[in-house]
């Protein structure tokens, strides 16, 4: 029995129906045309799918829809900026190599954004942490952790 | 060294803002106007005859728009051997046999409708090991071969084998030998983005196959002719490539997923999308094959190698893919990694009901690297010669023929291994105390294309505009290697624009030229060379017409220039008497002569020169098409000689571990990887390469294992089956990027996409030798293996 939801996406309100089965990975990709989240194992393994609710990473894959109800939820698509830019840590994964096939990478961006917020100054120790529910097969993570590095000393700058 | 103005130069990769962004498109993104989904009922049994197949609950669920089988669709044979089918009739012999699919109007009615196919099956008696195999009376998995003669046991048909020398003189000449037996896992891929893909008929009955693959050529031939058998009669299939979520090896082959999703999208008459879930990937897609190898070699008194024995078994699994071609690879090393005259190489294979394995990374060379690496370290230690003076000792040079008949051109292993043993600290390292220890080993590899098939060509087209962007048609594939980085820069070098005028294309058969595929290491070497010649080819296309249009559009520059700077005098100089061809230049998208003085209208921007070439009568637009086909050879792997690749690859790497004697845990303390990469292109994307490859190398070592119970997957999820996280990479990891500027290789590159993972796993099995004195000889390295090791050393010692 689908219910109706509304909840905050990217910042703007949206109206939209789930089930108690229905998954938030589901919501966002096929009934909003969200793609940008991708779907890696739906067994909240690989983090390919991590989203910002009321800004906390989460599995998408195991998140349920209805759960959503009156929270806000980021994803990979709400960090671009209105004038078509990429963010400060989306730019940084790109000037510092941490996407190769990019399957990963907007789970990895939503992780490293949501360390970030709360940490802005992270050890090396406390990144590959935080990574660890973020699955790469490409990089082998020097680049990844690099890039966040890279983020975080420029968010610094912009403070 | 001749200076570069690109190459070398750190680039972001064009489709990196994309992806950061979420708006590149993979398969699962994909979506065609009234798309169905399929889904595959796969076997239940590992070896069964199918006695019947009930479809008729799934046909009338609501959604439903076909349900097919073997008994009501065409006969589609797969694979290069043609011993797998699409769908299979009579008998199972695996586990993810497909034995019915469904196409629906969503992924969930798909799904339930595949649990509502009952199939009956009679059970028959597998075999789930080669040796079970190759046992007198086993069942066997083929009744006949694929021309229908009966088959009289297990064995594989393929065969490779290779002798050169005297094997028993260089017995003889022996003073140390060492054997050992290593084995090799099952591993997958693990791509992050699973398989998948779209199959579209128009009205005419031709197809479009949105495919995750790395040979869309190929790909293109196997679906021609799987249109021929549905009756389509000289229709044709364009291949259009999405953006891959990694690859590794599993675009290969043409798969039996993808024939489903055309016979379902011909049977509804709409897109069919067929996309594996994680759980299916695991257990449908074929992984890395597993190998035993028997390795003997002996040395002289002064450490030189006198000779090597080599035998392999591999568990094929129940069909054929391009993969069981591993051999092909594997004697590579076997014949030519450090020097060695008289070699035996003998590589066989076994159908089994298992699994059937396809490529992955490095194809055969980490597999037979494995046991060789292993071995060098056995017998320098019979020899009591350390083990990175005895690989010295035996080091490849420059220059050498091998027994294989590979053509070294340029070789910098010695290089790479004085590299490693001066980053570990060698010799001190050797001695520390108790329970760390160091441990290293090289590699071979094709660097130079790999010419295992027909052709080992790729073309390459470029397109200029009327604003002097090069718009480039590459049928190499980018599956996160980096390829579209590297590219922009070598065209933009070998041409002399700017990289960000350079625009590649998606790879699509329809509107890219022909190649074999991205394997082998070979897509920045091939795309560099095409690129060189194709950037020749433009460039005297654009200075021919500069003879003409140069002066021109010179003079008119300097009235312009003059009038804004009325006083100036513009020196002497005759430009259309210097206006030949062989006296101009382009240099980031600038067309001037050489010998001209340097004024600010003496440069003309090629955009402007191509619209003067465009717009006049009998105008024309420049593009060129070139293919390239490497110096190398396609071996006789029944021999075993041949030149198959243009130039080698060489590395080395080094390992430092802790081994945790009372849990036999291995904490890798630091790594060194040291790579003979002929030219670095792009650092961002060979660093990429390597600590990827490396990544993947740790976990073969010390985890990675796809368990199989009687033929079925058991760890089916990335729960059961780890992969290495950030945590487990959280060492440090040296590069040493050794420039040997081959004379074949683009600017002096050698491919480089495998080598990082090839000697990842003797290595650390050498240091966990060093540090606690045993030696695991079957992959994975786990706790519970060095314990049991431990333990029996210390029964021996008491």
């Amino acid at each position: 029995m689908k219910a109706p939801l509304s909840f905050v996406l990217n910042g703007s309100n949206v109206t939209a129906e789930a089930d108690g089965s229905t998954r938030l990975l589901d919501l966002l990709r096929v009934s909003l045309n969200h793609t940008g989240t991708k779907g890696g194992c739906g067994e909240g393994e690989c983090g390919a799918c991590t989203v910002l609710v009321d800004g906390l990473a989460v599995n998408s894959c195991l998140y349920p829809a209805l759960e959503v109800e009156g929270k806000h939820v980021t994803t990979i698509e709400g960090l671009r900026t209105i004038d078509n830019k990429l963010s400060i840590v989306q730019q940084a994964f790109v000037d510092t190599s941490g996407i190769q096939c990019g399957f990963c990478t907007p789970g990895m961006i939503m992780t490293a954004k949501a360390l970030l917020d709360n940490n802005p100054d992270p050890t090396d120790e406390e990144i590959r942490e935080v990574l660890l529910g973020n699955l790469c097969r490409c990089t082998g993570y020097v680049q990844i952790v690099e890039s966040i590095k890279t983020a975080a000393s420029r968010l610094k700058e912009n403070r | 060294m001749k200076d570069f103005r690109h190459i070398g130069k750190d680039i972001p990769r064009p489709e990196a803002p994309d992806k950061a962004a979420g708006k590149a498109v993979y398969i699962h993104d994909l979506v065609r106007p009234g798309m169905l989904f399929g889904k595959i009922k796969f076997s239940d049994h590992a070896h069964a005859r199918i006695l019947r197949i009930d479809t008729s609950k799934a046909e009338k669920l609501p959604g439903v728009k076909a349900v097919i089988t073997a008994y009501n669709t065409p006969e589609l044979r797969i694979g290069f051997v043609r011993d797998n089918f699409a769908l299979k009739k009579d008998k199972v012999r695996q586990f993810r046999d497909e034995v019915a699919a469904v196409a629906a109007i969503d992924p969930h009615t798909a799904a339930e409708a595949v649990g509502l196919i009952k199939v009956e099956y009679e059970p028959i008696p597998g075999v789930f090991s080669p040796e079970e195999a190759m046992e007198p009376g086993a069942p066997l998995v083929h009744e006949t071969d694929p021309r229908g003669r009966p088959m009289k046991d297990n064995r594989h048909p393929l065969h490779y084998h290779h002798e050169s020398g005297d094997v028993k003189a260089g017995e003889k000449a022996a003073k140390f030998v060492a054997q050992g037996e290593f084995s090799t896992q099952l591993v997958q891929q693990c791509c992050m983005g699973t398989a998948g893909c779209i199959a579209e008929f128009d009205m005419n009955n031709n197809l479009t196959m949105w495919a995750k693959t790395q040979i869309p050529f190929l790909a293109q031939r196997d679906f021609n002719q799987a249109l021929s058998a549905m009756g389509l009669q000289n229709k044709n299939t364009r291949v259009i490539v999405p953006t891959l979520g990694g690859g590794f090896g599993t675009g290969l082959d043409t798969h039996a997923y993808e024939y489903i999703a055309i016979l379902l999208a011909f049977r509804t008459g709409k897109p069919v999308k067929i996309v594996y879930t994680r759980d299916e990937e695991f257990a449908n897609l074929s992984p890395r094959q597993s190998s035993r190898t028997k390795i003997i070699q002996g040395c002289d008194k002064n450490g030189k190698l006198t000779f090597r024995h080599a035998e392999v078994l591999q568990d094929n699994g129940a069909y054929t893919s391009w993969g069981a071609t591993y051999p092909t690879v594997m004697m590579m090393p076997a014949t030519s990694l450090y020097r060695v005259s008289n070699v035996y190489f003998d590589a066989k294979l076994v159908y089994t009901n298992n699994t059937y394995c396809q490529a992955m990374r490095g194809y055969g060379n980490p597999e037979f690297t494995w046991a060789l690496e292993n071995n060098m370290d056995q017998l320098a230690e019979k020899a009591e010669i350390d083990p990175f003076e005895f690989r010295m000792i035996n080091c490849n040079q420059p220059g050498e023929t091998t027994p294989m008949g590979l053509k070294v051109s340029t070789c910098g292993l010695k290089e790479c291994m004085e590299s490693v043993a001066g980053k570990l600290n060698w010799k001190k390292s050797r001695s520390q105390k108790k329970q760390r220890g160091i441990g290293m080993a090289s590699l071979i590899h094709v660097g130079g294309g790999g010419r295992i098939y027909r052709s080992d060509g790729s073309g390459l087209i470029l397109k200029l505009d009327d604003f002097g962007n090069v718009n480039t048609y590459c049928g190499g594939v980018e599956m996160g290697q980096g390829l579209h980085a590297v590219l922009i820069l070598e065209i933009a070098e070998a041409l002399g624009v700017q990289p960000e005028k350079v625009f590649i294309n998606p790879t699509d058969t329809g509107t890219c030229p022909w190649d074999v595929g991205t394997h082998a290491s070979r897509g920045a070497f091939m795309a560099g060379n095409t690129a060189i010649m194709a950037a020749k080819k433009l460039r005297d296309q654009i200075f021919e017409h500069a003879e003409q249009l140069f002066p021109e559009l010179a003079a008119k520059n300097l009235k312009k220039y003059q009038k804004k700077h009325p006083d100036y005098a513009p020196p002497d100089f005759d430009i259309k008497q210097a206006a030949k061809r062989d006296r101009f230049d382009l240099v980031d998208g600038f067309v001037f002569l050489k010998d001209a003085p340097s004024e600010p209208w003496t440069r003309i921007e090629l955009g402007a020169l191509l619209r003067a070439i465009h717009f006049r009568e009998q105008g024309q637009m420049l593009a060129t098409e070139v293919f390239y086909d490497p110096p190398n050879e396609l071996p006789d792997f029944e021999k075993g000689y041949g030149n198959m690749s243009a130039t080698y690859a060489y590395g080395a790497q080094g390992v430092e571990v802790e081994v945790d004697t009372e849990t036999g845990e291995v904490k890798i303390l630091r790594m060194v990887a040291a790579h003979d990469v002929g030219r670095v292109l792009n650092p961002p994307a060979l660093k990429g390469q390597i600590y990827g490859g490396l990544a993947q190398g740790v976990g073969y070592a010390l985890y990675e294992q796809l368990q199989s119970e009687r033929g079925r997957i058991t760890n089916p999820n990335f729960r059961d089956y780890k992969i290495p996280t950030a945590h487990e990479m959280d060492f440090p990891i040296e590069l040493d990027l050794i420039e040997t500027n081959d004379q074949f290789g683009p600017f002096g590159a050698k491919g480089i996409a495998e080598p990082g993972l090839v000697p990842t796993a003797p290595a650390i099995a050498n240091a966990i030798y060093n540090a606690v004195g045993v030696r695991i000889r079957d992959l994975p390295i786990t706790p519970e293996k060095i314990l049991a090791a431990l333990e029996k050393l210390k029964s021996t010692k008491d």
